[in-house]
């Protein structure tokens, strides 16, 4: 037991500015404490990705499971998940001039790597 | 097409899979049919019938109707193996169930990615593609069986969020539990990671119209005084539900998991009620799944059903869009058929018994529930006050606010701490660069698609010609990994009982084996369990373990319940069924009483109150044999034998028609056997039919008593009526 954070139930004490609040205002305010608390955790989603959006995100493409788990982590490896791992398999087929699919084969089969990373101005570490 | 008198199978569902399609997207609600009259009764909260399915048992009282809820009726289904999970689905629908939710294997939420194939699962199924496609198949088909959508519903969680969201929604997945904070307070999967995965995966579900479940009735389940959480409830439902609304999703699409928090022997509506209403006040606009409270579940499968019960009546004075129905068993933790399917009664049973409820009650808008509603709010609102002044979400559960066992803002310090920095999946959230980009639609968050022309009004897709969202045949169904531990070898283990004439009972799985036999010892537990165990040994059974102990007295008498398995078959091609009686038509029978004048005496005997059964064989309005012209003379209930005998002799009938229901101690029978020696007595047993009914009657023990025939369960007038002509004919020609 963390003694610490150990409190009697001080309710009483707590509540005084809520007691004369009218019901409809109070759900108004239990609303707008909620929007406080969740709206910075939507800004970081909006933000940031991860290895499982991008899967998913390839998935939607048109690769397989095992296809799109090892492009994300080869787009780890090369450090381009600032991009995006769509972002990196569309690329290079515009490079290439070839199919979505065809480009995710090869950036799985290690072709094509130094190219897109070029083409993002991303150096190798 | 399925036939009721044939398997759903298994093969046929495997068969072309990779070219199976989902028919539909999105979650189905029920219709419902308010005023409906059933048999001169108005039902308020009932919808739509089914083509096919199982009545309520006492339903053969009321012409078998069969009053379908207003709510959806969940059921959870899951037992490692997804074939026999399909044969259960299908049960489960005949009963009811319009909401299947197939609960995952154990582990699944740390798996990195998608799991293919149909490898066994513990505790649950591993969640594929392959075995999401061959249940939704079968969904489709058992459907269209019993005349009703049926929505299928699993897990949006752990570290693969997102991946499967994108699988269900190409899949045809109705509904789906998804709550970041599920993750993070017992998963210990990273915060950030979940939030951020999150709002991807809500924006796919919404794309694809499913129902959300959020995580919240966990905490009920886990807190270690289950109901002091509920003013943090309030917060884990508001924290998911804004979160979702600001990911995509529609209002309408997002239901809450409201579990009562406690159970009896605590006051269970006076704790339940005015959480209820509070949840509701404060969560307008949202959707409600009732949850059954799980955290008090013991073996005790009658226990779990007055849970269930009482809880319903939560649901019915408030509201529930979804009403679930955990199975009694659960508390076993070994989710059987038969279990599924009782549940699915109790929840029609008690909400059919409860229409109308609010037509005739209301909530009390003064007093202690509205003041204990208030309360439950103002403890939700300081909640959120402390949470925000700590510095947010993630450092208030780094703090362990949540699944504290004080009521809020009582704190007892035993809550569930996680690290921002910890956890599976620490580490792994990126940030996106300006020139972040993702061509797919459904997609939560910064996307550059200036960058190749594009505005935010366009599909992203449209750049690499569709996603697998708009082109379905751009996804890539992967069959089997393991060469061992898939379907095909199980079905192989299996084989020997599909369609063929042999069967094992089961519980779970196709020819498991597994029965249960239920003892009353006359000792105390300890002795009782060893003794059961003994007993289970003498009668051959593998595995045999006490899964349930009742102590009826602690020295007279305890009950248990053991389950084991058998290891022998029964062949269904040796067996000798009892020869169905020919029945008349009733033409026939009208004819016959026309040209022979019948009359019968009929009388419930014994001190036996009964009388509904025989009513139901003789009275007119029930279809009885009166309406064929025969002459009853009803004598009543607890008729002595001699009386029955006596006014036969005296009225010059045909027939005696008794029916005994109490059967303790055999009493049914020994009547039977007193009304066979005194009619011998008075000389006229060869002149009269002597028939004895009841439920507990069997015709081979009513006819070892002396009786010329027994009647059991479900008899009709038409029955007795064939038999009685039969036997007629036969003495008229002697």
């Amino acid at each position: 037991m963390d003694k610490k954070t150990v409190r009697q139930d001080d309710f009483e004490t707590r509540r005084k500015h809520l007691k004369n609040m009218s019901d409809a205002k109070l759900k108004e305010y239990f609303w707008s404490l909620a929007t406080k608390t969740v709206d910075p955790l939507i800004d970081l989603a909006k933000k940031n990705t991860s290895p499982a959006i991008e899967r998913s995100v390839l998935l939607r493409m048109g690769f397989s499971s095992l296809e799109a788990k090892a492009i994300v982590d080869k787009t780890i490896q090369n450090q381009l998940m600032g991009k995006g791992a769509g972002h990196v398999v569309y690329r290079y087929a515009k490079l290439k001039n070839i199919g979505i699919r065809e480009a995710g084969l090869q950036l799985i089969n290690n072709e094509g790597w130094e190219q897109v990373m070029a083409s993002f101005g991303v150096e190798k570490c | 097409m399925l036939k009721p008198d044939k398997k759903i199978s298994i093969e046929e569902i495997l068969k072309d899979l990779d070219k199976y399609e989902p028919r539909r997207r999105g979650w189905t609600w029920r219709k419902p049919t308010p005023g409906k009259i059933l048999i001169d009764q108005q039902y308020d909260d009932i919808s739509e019938p089914l083509k096919h399915s199982v009545p309520l048992p006492a339903a053969k009282y009321f012409e078998n109707i069969d009053p379908q809820p207003i709510q959806v009726i969940t059921t959870e289904i899951a037992s490692g193996r997804f074939e026999d999970d399909i044969r259960r689905m299908r049960m489960a629908a005949w009963h009811g169930a319009d909401h299947i939710m197939v609960i995952r294997t154990a582990g699944q939420s740390h798996f990195d990615g998608l799991i293919e194939g149909t490898p066994q699962g513990v505790g649950g199924v591993p969640i594929s593609r392959k075995q999401i496609r061959a249940q939704r198949k079968a969904l489709d088909m058992i459907e269209d069986e019993v005349g009703r959508p049926i929505n299928y519903h699993s897990y949006v969680s752990g570290v693969a969020g997102p991946d499967i969201a994108v699988m269900f929604a190409e899949e045809g997945v109705n509904g789906a539990h998804q709550d970041p904070q599920y993750n993070v307070l017992y998963r210990n999967i990273n915060m950030v990671r979940s939030f951020v995965d999150a709002a991807e995966s809500k924006k796919i579900m919404a794309s694809a119209d499913m129902l959300q479940i959020d995580g919240a009735h966990n905490a009920n389940a886990t807190a270690m005084v289950a109901w002091k959480v509920m003013p943090e409830l309030m917060v884990q439902h508001a924290i998911n539900s804004l979160f979702s609304v600001k990911s995509g999703m529609k209002k309408e699409n997002i239901a809450l998991s409201t579990v009562p928090p406690t159970a009896a022997p605590a006051p269970d509506l006076r704790v339940n009620l005015p959480y209820a209403v509070a949840l509701r006040d404060l969560f307008e606009g949202y959707r409600f799944r009732a949850q059954m409270n799980t955290k008090y579940m013991e073996s005790s499968t009658r226990e779990a059903t007055v849970t269930h019960v009482l809880n319903m009546i939560i649901s019915k004075l408030t509201s529930a869009d979804i009403q679930s129905t955990i199975t009694p068993d659960e508390g076993r933790n070994v989710p059987w058929h038969m279990y599924n399917v009782e549940a699915c009664d109790t929840a029609k049973q008690a909400l059919v018994g409860m229409d109308s409820l609010l037509e005739m009650v209301e909530i009390k808008k003064d007093g202690f529930l509205p003041e204990k509603v208030r309360e439950l709010k103002e403890r939700a609102v300081l909640f959120f006050e402390e949470l925000l002044a700590e510095g947010g979400y993630f450092e208030a559960v780094q703090k362990g606010f949540f699944i504290d066992s004080g009521i809020y803002p009582e704190r007892n310090g035993d809550g569930i701490s996680r690290m921002i920095n910890g956890g599976v999946g620490n580490h792994t959230v990126y940030e996106r660069d300006a020139d972040y980009f993702a061509p797919v639609p459904a997609h939560f968050g910064y996307n550059n698609v200036a960058q190749y022309g594009l505005t935010e009004a366009d599909n992203p897709a449209d750049l690499i010609g569709g996603s697998t969202f708009e082109k379905r045949e751009k996804i890539q169904y992967i069959d089997e990994l393991d060469n061992e531990d898939n379907v095909y070898m199980r079905l192989q283990e299996t084989a020997k009982y599909r369609d063929s004439s042999l069967i094992k009972p089961e519980v779970q799985w196709l020819a498991d084996g597994v029965l249960v036999v239920d003892l009353t010892l006359p000792v105390s537990a300890d002795y009782a369990e060893a003794a059961a165990l003994e007993i289970a040994k003498r009668m051959n059974l593998k595995d045999a373990e006490v899964i349930h102990r009742e102590i009826l007295h602690p020295s007279e008498a305890t009950r248990i319940q053991v389950r084991g398995t058998i290891d022998f078959d029964v062949d269904l091609n040796k067996l000798t069924l009892p020869q169905k009686p020919m029945l008349l038509s009733d033409q026939e029978i009208r004819d016959y009483v026309k040209d022979h004048p019948l009359t019968i005496v009929a009388g419930t005997v014994g001190e036996d109150e009964h009388s509904v059964g025989l009513r139901e064989i003789i009275d007119i309005k029930h279809g009885g044999i009166e309406k064929y012209g025969i002459k009853c003379i009803y004598l009543g209930t607890s008729v002595p034998v001699a009386k029955l005998v006596d006014a036969a002799i005296e009225t010059k009938a045909d027939a005696i028609l008794l029916s005994t229901i109490i059967s303790h101690d055999d009493i049914h029978y020994r009547n039977m056997k007193k009304t066979n020696d005194y009619a011998i007595e008075k000389g006229v047993r060869n002149k009269l039919i002597i028939i004895a009914g009841g439920t507990q009657v069997t015709p081979e023990m009513a006819r070892k008593q002396g009786m010329d025939q027994g009647f059991g369960r479900g008899t009709k007038g038409q029955d007795v009526a064939s038999f009685l002509i039969k036997k007629h004919k036969e003495m008229t020609i002697k």
